[in-house]
């Protein structure tokens, strides 16, 4: 298990390369590094002094891969990648574009992201197996069908209306909460409220419809049909043998998003004026600020990875007949 | 006049034509009939794949562009000589329309309203100034008394419904007499044809009067932008979906047959490409191909094309960064196939790779590729949204159903609100979703009736 484990931390490190040298490619293909001290410094102090200076300043005045001028392993380390990409490894974001430091900002722009993500994931998942052994009780009857239906015309809703509707009701119709806006201090869960319902209402249609199905799945195997030939009621059945047993799949169907949570919601919290990592990178693409987009791409996958161990390690953990090799 | 052929209405057609051919060449082989059968036997198949069909022939009616050649202009020196075209694109759409999409206001209106929405300065017949709702220019100007105006708006309801069902009539009786015979429920079908002519012909003639869906903050017609989205929502769901059918197929078979080293490759390409958040991934390479068009002006000659170029770089993009999901299923599907008697056995004949994959494996791949193609369909129609939110998504000048929201998003809070815009863009946009995901659902349960797992929308 451990060395398992081990062995995928190492298989992570090309990937984190790979995408590293991909953001490379796709940024620098747009603008050169003198774009950006251009559009960095404002338009009226461009003089190629300050071009010259600003590139220096912040580590941009390298060859981009390879550098020609170098001797033996400087030849590939002597340039914008390496030095850019490899502190990343080691968790050193650098400073933005811009000065700030990014480390500092992540840090503190997480935990916004994560009051609103940790609980419309909790609730999301709670609501939807509550609503999809709702449903399966009265399986293969009409009111079955139209909930099916009621589900699929739920996920053909754009995310965006479900936002705007929100706020047009809760917040402006019905003024319980504010429409948008954040702060520490008093009553946070006032901002929260709003967000965390429209994403766990957004999230009911594919997410019931897809649990259902799991439902009804381990409803056809044999040992169901035991229990009910052993005369044990249904309300048994569903909850006894039904629930633990499609709580394997929905559990490890879910690990994989728990590390990306922290990533936030780019709609939700731009929507809502959340200062988290989600509008962190909204910005950060609008103002083409590279070092927060390759911190955070870097971030990102890091934590994508993550989930993909997690969800192996929560198959052996959840049903002891699989094991990793 | 002078026909265009923009780079994206050449795809689409050529795009029809193959898949029109695919259906003709599977329709053979009994086994898929069949299922095509299990699909077109139930009332919500015909109605949904109607419904769907409806929307594409809009695309492709839309699709068809040209430009007005200009009046030559009094007294020009040579005014023979040459003839000018219209800088504005027009497509057979809009002529069947009837020119709904001239008819500008200044401003907001809302529907089948007579005023303008915002007070403007006037001046009354002594030439006082004073500040009053103005009359719209294209709403109610054949109205002697304003107080008649829902008596008049039934009155054209009426006077449409004749034309309206001779033209049904016209659409449905020709298929009646050729197919009353088939076992398949066409019945519902008709009704929605029925109902789509019906509609299309009451909307031609009362948006002569009046602007049925209201007007929007330039002044232009709600329901004539949300039917110009359609073309925008049905091209890029299946462009950018063509564009990732044959990377993830040609690379998710050819891992899971012939593993080892391959399938490394392939695994590691595509856990790359999907441990990179979606949005960044996107927002990046639409930025490169903006300054890419913004670097070459000289390729394009007038605006339409400088925003279709961004529109098939937005297909090609959202193609290319889509792929590994269904890349992933497809390899698991060909491990499991290749493992098969018949493979095995074709291998101990000595059957060629080629051949292999041609013959056996990749018709029984078949079924993912199809029901992917629809599921993703509605995916990248909503995403297009989201994306024109973000701003990069489809250039503001071609109208699409994201672009409508982003732009109507917070005119909700004003007083009294502004709706019509975003109900104009709801409702188009989750009728095209709703048909092609409940389509896809069936398609599902025809060709796989293994799979258990729903689709999960876009996070």
């Amino acid at each position: 298990m451990l060395a398992y484990i081990i062995r995928r931390l190492l298989y992570a490190i090309p990937i984190l390369i790979g995408v590293n040298l991909l953001t490379f490619l796709l940024f620098f293909v747009v603008t050169s590094p003198d774009d950006m001290a251009v559009s960095q410094l404002g338009e009226k102090y461009v003089t190629p002094e300050a071009i010259e200076a600003w590139k220096e300043k912040n580590g941009y005045d390298l060859p981009l891969f390879l550098n020609a001028d170098a001797q033996g392993l400087d030849h590939l380390t002597e340039t914008i990648f390496f030095t850019k990409s490899v502190r990343l490894f080691v968790f050193d974001f650098g400073r933005s574009e811009s000065g700030r430091d990014i480390t500092t900002d992540v840090s503190t722009r997480m935990w916004p992201s994560l009051a609103i993500a940790l609980p419309t994931f909790v609730v999301g998942i709670w609501v939807n197996i509550c609503v999809a052994l709702l449903v399966v009780m009265f399986h293969a009857t009409r009111l079955d069908r139209w909930v099916v239906f009621t589900f699929v015309a739920l996920m053909s809703i754009s995310y965006l209306f479900y936002i705007i509707g929100g706020q047009y009701l809760v917040a402006k119709t019905w003024k319980l909460v504010p429409i948008s806006g954040y702060h520490t201090e008093g009553q946070v869960w006032r901002f929260l409220i709003l967000p965390v319902l429209v994403g766990v209402v957004a999230g009911i249609g594919s997410g019931a419809r897809w649990y259902r199905t799991l439902f009804l799945e381990e409803a056809s195997q044999d040992y169901v049909r035991t229990a009910r030939a052993k005369g044990a009621s249904e309300l048994r059945i569903l909850f006894r043998h039904i629930l633990p047993n499609a709580l394997i799949p929905i559990l490890t169907g879910v690990v994989v998003l728990v590390p990306s949570l922290f990533m936030g919601s780019l709609l939700i919290e731009a929507f809502f004026g959340i200062p988290g990592l989600g509008s962190y990178m909204l910005d950060a693409i609008k103002s083409q600020d590279f070092a927060i987009v390759r911190s955070m791409v870097f971030i990102g996958s890091m934590l994508y990875i993550l989930g993909l161990i997690l969800t192996d390690i929560s198959y052996t953990w959840a049903d002891p007949r699989v094991r990793l090799s | 006049m002078k026909p265009l052929i923009l780079w994206s209405d050449a795809l689409i057609f050529l795009l029809v034509a193959v898949l029109v051919l695919f259906f003709l060449r599977l329709r053979h082989d009994p086994q898929i009939r069949a299922r095509w059968g299990e699909v077109f036997g139930t009332r919500l198949g015909m109605t949904t794949f109607t419904v769907i069909a409806v929307y594409v022939l809009v695309a492709l009616l839309d699709s068809l562009h040209f430009r007005r050649a200009l009046e030559p202009v009094e007294g020009a020196a040579n005014a023979s000589a040459e003839v000018f075209y219209d800088n504005r694109v027009t497509s057979v759409l809009d002529l069947m329309l009837g020119g709904m999409g001239e008819r500008f206001e200044r401003t907001y209106s809302a529907p089948f309203a007579l005023y303008s929405f915002e007070k403007q300065n006037m001046q009354d017949a002594q030439g006082r100034d004073y500040r009053d709702f103005p009359r719209l220019r294209h709403a109610g100007q054949h109205l002697e008394n304003l107080e008649d105006k829902w008596r008049d708006i039934a009155a054209l309801s009426l006077g449409a419904l004749l034309p309206g069902l001779l033209l049904c009539a016209l659409v449905i009786g020709p298929q009646w007499l050729l197919l009353r015979r088939s076992h398949l429920p066409w019945r519902a079908s008709w009704w929605v044809q029925g109902c789509v002519v019906c509609l299309w012909v009451w909307l031609v003639a009362i948006s002569r009067y009046y602007h049925v869906l209201g007007t929007d903050l330039g002044g232009t017609d709600v329901a004539y932008q949300s039917i110009k989205g359609i073309r925008t929502g049905v091209l890029l769901g299946t462009l950018a979906t063509l564009v990732m059918l044959p990377i993830a197929v040609t690379l998710g078979v050819l891992a899971g047959y012939f593993k080892g080293w391959v399938d490394d490759i392939v695994q590691y390409l595509y856990t790359t490409l999907s441990s990179i958040p979606g949005i960044l991934l996107i927002a990046a390479s639409v930025l490169l191909f903006q300054v890419y068009i913004d670097l070459n002006p000289d390729f394009f000659a007038i605006g339409m094309e400088k925003a279709d170029a961004r529109f098939l770089a937005l297909c090609f993009i959202l193609g290319v960064t889509s792929w590994s999901t269904l890349c992933r299923l497809i390899r698991a599907e060909t491990l499991k196939i290749s493992q098969l008697g018949y493979v095995q056995a074709a291998h101990a004949f000595g059957v060629s790779h080629t051949r292999i994959l041609s013959r056996h494996v990749l018709p029984n791949v078949v079924h993912i590729i199809l029901i992917t193609f629809v599921l993703e369909f509605s995916a990248l129609v909503l995403a297009e949204a989201v994306l024109s939110y973000i701003g990069v998504g489809i250039d503001p000048s071609m109208g699409s159903w994201g672009n409508m929201i982003n732009g109507a998003r917070g005119e909700l809070s004003r007083e009294p609100a502004i709706w019509w815009t975003l109900s104009g863009a709801f409702f188009f946009m989750f009728v095209l979703v709703l048909a092609a995901n409940l389509f896809a659902d069936l398609v599902r349960d025809a060709f796989d009736p293994r799979s258990a797992t729903g689709a999960r929308g876009r996070a």
